[in-house]
């Protein structure tokens, strides 16, 4: 087991190698960078090449991304080795100067929250109904969880996310604290308030994949009740919960965790819409400016966070099944 | 399954496979109402994009059609927005621009998606290598982010375009078939279907990967056929189907998707009347949330639920009838998945 989860950590440094790589190719190859973005209408070439060398976009391409990884020693910053590496982002392009390890500080817990709180959503949303309408199929709890799943699945997140703010806002007087801001108060500091901001962005992400979750847990728990085990326990006259939540349930849970696991990269889409509509100001809102201004170090380093973020909590999930299913073994 | 004896009961002399045609596929839809209702729904939409400029009482772009910011109305059934356009007209003509770019982008997804995919499973070794790499690496970013940082490549409107055919020459604004932006809107759906391409290209190859073991695939090389002819003549037609099937799965997304970035501001140019771009924009979205006008960010959203709707529920029972164990629990909701 500790032999399978080395392994596996090891594995993600190709991984995050190959993302961040990718990412950076991709901005340094396409046309128009930042500096251009920058300049504006009507700038001329000089102006732009200032910016550039800046930035340090007339570098050569590979010791640029050297620079950042922190493997090249930087030669703006007396020849240290400053980058990913040693715990440094770069600055940003577009906000001149600022640091972009400062800035995921700031982003980082916001993101993690909306997350975190939406997954909790999704589980509790997901599974009881999913199992209850399993364990009694073609009743009228079945037909009522079917389609609020199906429901679920169709209304798009973000439209979800503008009709609640705009019905609360019309009808009962209510916004999200701090709306206009953006800037959510720590959890540590006023909790209450702090589950008031995120409590409606959290559910509004949470339900297309609470609605996955109770599909799968639906038919992963048909499936297992019908195995001869679970007839066992039925005959030997176990209560239905005894059967039901002892017997049952963990076998059905193993699809449900594995979609779980994949739903993370759908989080990470959401989290950038979501954040967008309620104001907050976390690492989705962060991505999008950053996309859209071609600010590349930023890109880079936040595409590393994602997929690193989506790597290990897979990899979580993968060693979750041993504790689920003792047969499972790493070996 | 107790409907189906009684039907035995009724009438034993004719077993359901000599019914006609017909009966049987209302024997179908009697059995599966939710997934009519999904097929009524997207019929709705297809006729709504078919014949919008006959249906809309306005142009969807003319401004002060009414007074402005006002409700639901006898002339205006989903009222005004801030410029005095009509909500009903832009909701409709919302229904074409979707449907447009949904089959531009799945239909270019999958010829490219296919023709990877299948380049990559036939020839295996280092190309497949090479290729599934860069596809494990394209899959590991969130479906939007991808999205994101292709249109930030070949851009959201037609300027890129211009810049590859080296041509300044200003194309004359003249609308196609109603739809104003025309060419941006072909842009964005190539954005959208270089995304598609990706996931398609996985699922395509891993058929590749067991078809190319068949016997005939053999018999062909052994025959001295080339590898294109293969690949064109006896791999292809017989992905064929998976790819149809395919194609169907990712329309919704690829709407949902357009939705989605013409939401951020990043879609198609602004003023187009696209469902996304209608909730997203700020001035409708302050409307909304800020002064009670909430039928402008409501009916556009409410047409795109409304097409989701009806792809969720029809594949549902597709899945029913072919696997009905599963009865509405099987599979995981493609739609949702990507994260909208």
């Amino acid at each position: 087991m500790r032999d399978y989860i080395i392994r596996r950590l090891l594995l993600l440094i190709p991984i995050m190698l190959l993302v961040s790589f990718m990412t950076h190719a991709t901005f340094r190859i396409i046309p128009g960078s930042a500096a251009h973005l920058i300049c504006g209408i009507g700038c001329t070439d000089e102006v732009v090449d200032d910016l550039e060398a800046e930035f340090g976009l007339d570098e050569n391409f590979f010791q640029q991304y050297g620079e950042w990884l922190g493997v090249w020693p930087d030669d703006d910053e007396g020849n240290k080795f400053s980058g990913v590496l040693q715990g440094d982002f770069g600055e940003s392009f577009l906000n001149r100067g600022e640091s972009v390890t400062d800035r995921l500080v700031r982003t980082l817990p916001v993101t993690a929250e909306l997350m975190i709180l939406s997954l909790i959503f999704a589980v509790v949303l997901g599974i009881p109904p999913g199992v209850l309408s399993a364990i009694r199929p073609g009743t009228l709890a079945d037909l009522v969880v079917r389609m609020t799943s199906v429901a679920w699945l169709s209304v798009p997140n973000f439209y979800l996310a503008i009709l609640v703010i705009a019905f609360g806002s019309n009808w009962f007087g209510w916004l999200p604290p701090n709306f206009g801001t953006g800037n959510a108060v720590k959890i540590w500091e006023d909790p209450l308030q702090n589950l008031e901001t995120f409590f409606f962005p959290s559910l509004v992400l949470s339900l297309g994949i609470a609605a996955v979750i109770m599909r799968l847990t639906r038919s992963s728990m048909l499936e297992v009740m019908r195995n001869d085990y679970v007839r066992t326990a039925w005959s030997k006259g176990l209560k239905e919960r005894t059967v039901v939540w002892r017997h049952a349930l963990k076998n059905a849970m193993i699809p449900v965790l594995t979609i779980i696991g994949l739903q993370v990269g759908a989080l990470i889409g959401g989290s950038v819409l979501i954040e967008s509509v309620f104001a907050l100001n976390g690492m989705g809102k962060y991505l999008l400016a950053s996309v859209i201004g071609r600010d590349l170090l930023v890109v880079q380093s936040l595409v590393l966070i994602f997929a690193l973020v989506f790597v290990l909590i897979n990899l979580i999930v993968d060693i979750s099944y041993a504790w689920l299913d003792p047969r499972i073994r790493y070996g | 399954m107790a409907k189906e004896a009684a039907l035995e009961l009724d009438a034993p002399l004719t077993p359901p496979s000599a019914a006609p045609r017909w009966l049987k596929m209302l024997r179908l839809a009697r059995a599966h109402p939710l997934g009519v209702f999904g097929l009524l729904c997207i019929l709705l939409v297809m006729f709504c994009a078919l014949f919008a400029d006959v249906i809309v009482p306005y142009d969807p772009e003319a401004l002060l059609t009414g007074p402005v910011k006002e409700g639901p109305s006898l002339s205006h059934p989903f009222g005004t927005d801030r410029l005095g356009s009509d909500v009903f007209s832009r909701t409709i003509f919302g229904a074409r621009i979707a449907m447009l770019i949904g089959l531009v982008s799945v239909s270019l997804g999958m010829v490219l998606g296919s023709a990877v995919g299948i380049a990559s499973g036939y020839f295996g070794g280092f190309v497949d290598s090479v290729l599934q790499r860069l596809v494990d690496a394209l899959l590991a970013f969130p479906a939007i982010v991808m999205l994101l940082a292709i249109i930030a490549v070949i851009g959201n409107d037609d300027s890129s375009v211009r810049v590859f055919l080296n041509d300044n020459t200003p194309i004359p604004e003249g609308k196609w078939w109603g739809i104003p932006n025309f060419l941006d809107i072909i842009v964005i759906s190539m954005a959208i279907g270089i995304a598609i391409a990706v996931g398609a290209a996985r699922v395509v190859r891993g058929a590749v990967l067991s078809l190319k073991e068949n016997v005939y695939i053999e018999a062909a090389r052994a025959m001295g056929a080339s590898d294109l002819r293969i690949m064109a003549r006896h791999v292809l037609p017989n992905v064929a189907a998976l790819i149809v099937v395919l194609g169907t799965i990712f329309l919704p997304i690829a709407i949902l998707a357009e939705a989605a970035i013409s939401f951020l501001g990043v879609g198609v140019p602004a003023g187009t009347p696209s469902w996304g771009s209608d909730m997203g924009n700020l001035s409708n979205r302050d409307d909304a949330i800020g002064r009670g006008i909430w039928w402008v960010v409501f009916f556009p959203g409410l047409a795109l639920s409304l097409v989701v709707l009806g792809f969720n529920l029809l594949g549902d029972s597709f899945r029913d009838i072919s696997d009905p164990r599963l009865r509405g629990g099987g599979g995981s909701g493609g739609a949702s998945r990507t994260g909208f």
